[in-house]
């Protein structure tokens, strides 16, 4: 394992102290490393907070700002972080709104949120994304996995929470925006947890993982590499045949996984584009980039939300975060 | 149950668990997402450092104060699992403890943990080696019958396909692996014989 670090214990903490230094006009680093939190709080708009494993930066930490999130609990590397943070968290940012988390569908993220939320005591609501289509959605699984979409969820609640919007109306509107969205992705190499010190899986030279979830792991199955367009129609397959209505306006989002060239995730946004146009939709907005990482893994995710005026509205509306800055 | 008897159990529970981290994430990484035996072994070193303000209190207390501990310590979704486990089974010690007491206990502990994963048994998780301990100590087993029982039972998760935890994504690539959690119970159990025999 090659990695630019000191040592397994401290790489988070280094990490964190560099983020909070690098953005200290936005971000503020909570008591004993728990929470980043905004450096300027607005006086009675619920608090956006969201958390989740390490090593997807820029989520969650990058979101922290004006437009989006409150403040963000960072866990240990692809660890869920634990309900102590989430309260430190909620006690240092909550204005009198409300808290509203965020949370990605694994058990042990929903699982640490939900002993928090029990622990809490002011107004608590809890914003679920699982958009990721990889998983099917049976009895026999724990249901789909919140992945890239997240980062759409968090845009469009934080504008409208920032526009006024109280508690309630938050958790609906994050209740439709991930209802409208959905997400596949595709891993052409693995990634290594640095306490592990080895690659989470082996993959050949010639295999790609169809289906990966954000901690590299297994997806729908292992098949053949081949060229990309036949990868992204597989994907767009899976993301667009989900949908219960197709067409009109959409946001086309290509997130890469840490060790992707942009010029190829370029390449996936081309091809997905076509695929949706041709499908007779329209892409109204489009994103293309590292938001949503799996430490140096190789791939990419697609996303597509179906947008109505309001979420367009709300899209496009100022935003000011480490990874995201339209606006201001 | 004395203090010392208490400080002795739980240090003895975290010593494998912790000498135990390589092979739990070893297991995870071939169905999880391998951050098992990384994240107990952070929580039990925790209970360690915490171990004399713990075992100063009552027993249904100090495993109260023990899950407390894990479940700020651990997090993933062994962190809420097993500190419910331990609280659970520290809300419901009884006030006169013998065998019978005890599984019933036990029981109450194990519905805490179904509760909050929304499992049951044969999902291929830990429940998958507690329920057996449950019932092989409701039934009177004495310690050699109980570690038996654990050891058999995590090697029972073996052939399962998961659907609960992370190793559901996997579907049928699943079968094969014993479960970490399953593993790491079956070490706690079996810790728990050996200190009390």
């Amino acid at each position: 394992m090659k990695k630019l670090m000191n040592g397994v214990d401290t790489i988070l903490r280094e990490s964190l102290t560099g983020f909070c230094a690098a953005h200290a006009d936005l971000v503020t680093m909570g008591e004993d490393g728990k929470f980043v939190r905004r450096a300027a709080l607005k006086q009675g708009k619920p608090a956006l907070i969201s958390g989740g494993g390490s090593g997807h930066e820029p989520l969650h930490a990058g979101f922290v700002g004006h437009g989006m999130l409150d403040a963000a609990c960072p866990g240990e590397v692809f660890t869920s972080p634990t309900p102590d943070q989430m309260l430190a968290a909620a006690e240092a940012v909550e204005t009198g709104g409300g808290v509203l988390y965020i949370v990605k569908n694994y058990e042990g993220d929903v699982m640490n949120f939900e002993m928090a939320a029990e622990m809490a005591s002011g107004d608590v609501m809890t914003v679920l994304t699982n958009d990721d289509v990889a998983v099917e959605d049976s009895l026999f699984t724990t249901g789909r996995r919140g992945v890239a979409g997240t980062v759409v969820v968090e845009k469009i609640v934080g504008a409208a929470a920032e526009a006024g919007a109280d508690l309630a109306s938050l958790k609906a509107l994050g209740d439709r925006v991930n209802a409208a969205t959905r997400s596949m992705g595709v891993a052409l190499t693995s990634c290594t947890v640095p306490a592990a010190g080895k690659p989470t899986f082996d993959i050949g030279d010639d295999e790609i993982e169809m289906g990966v979830g954000i901690h590299g792991e297994p997806g729908r199955k292992r098949v053949p590499h081949k060229p990309a367009d036949a990868i992204v129609a597989d994907m767009m397959d899976a993301i667009l045949g989900d949908f219960d209505a197709s067409g009109g306006p959409a946001l086309l989002f290509v997130n890469g996984f840490g060790g992707t060239p942009a010029m190829e995730l370029y390449l996936v946004y081309n091809a997905a584009r076509a695929r949706l146009e041709k499908d007779g939709y329209s892409v109204a907005r489009s994103l293309v980039g590292d938001y949503v990482t799996s430490l140096e893994m190789q791939g990419c995710s697609i996303t597509v939300t179906r947008l109505d005026d309001e979420m367009a509205g709300y899209w496009d509306a100022p935003v000011h975060t480490a990874a995201l800055r339209a606006g201001m | 149950m004395t203090g010392p008897d208490l400080k002795a159990l739980i240090e003895a529970v975290s010593n494998v668990v912790i000498a135990h981290a390589d092979e739990l994430t070893d297991l995870d990484q071939a169905i999880g997402d391998g951050d098992h035996g990384v994240n107990m072994k952070r929580g039990f070193e925790a209970v360690v450092s915490d171990l004399d303000q713990i075992t100063a209190k009552p027993v249904g207390e100090a495993l109260k104060a023990a899950g407390m501990q894990l479940v700020m310590k651990v997090g993933g979704a062994s962190g809420p699992l097993y500190g419910t486990l331990f609280m659970g089974l520290g809300k419901a010690w009884p006030e006169t403890l013998d065998q019978t007491s005890l599984a019933t206990a036990f029981g109450e502990a194990i519905d805490a943990v179904k509760a909050r994963g929304k499992s049951e048994a044969g999902q291929k998780t830990m429940l998958d080696v507690l329920i057996p301990v449950q019932v092989a100590l409701a039934a009177g087993g004495d310690l050699d019958t109980i570690c038996d029982t654990a050891e058999t039972a995590a090697a029972a998760t073996i052939p399962m396909q998961a659907t609960k935890g992370r190793a559901s994504f996997l579907g049928e690539r699943s079968v094969g692996h014993m479960d970490p959690g399953a593993r790491s119970s079956q070490l706690i159990i079996n810790a728990v014989c050996e200190a009390l025999s």
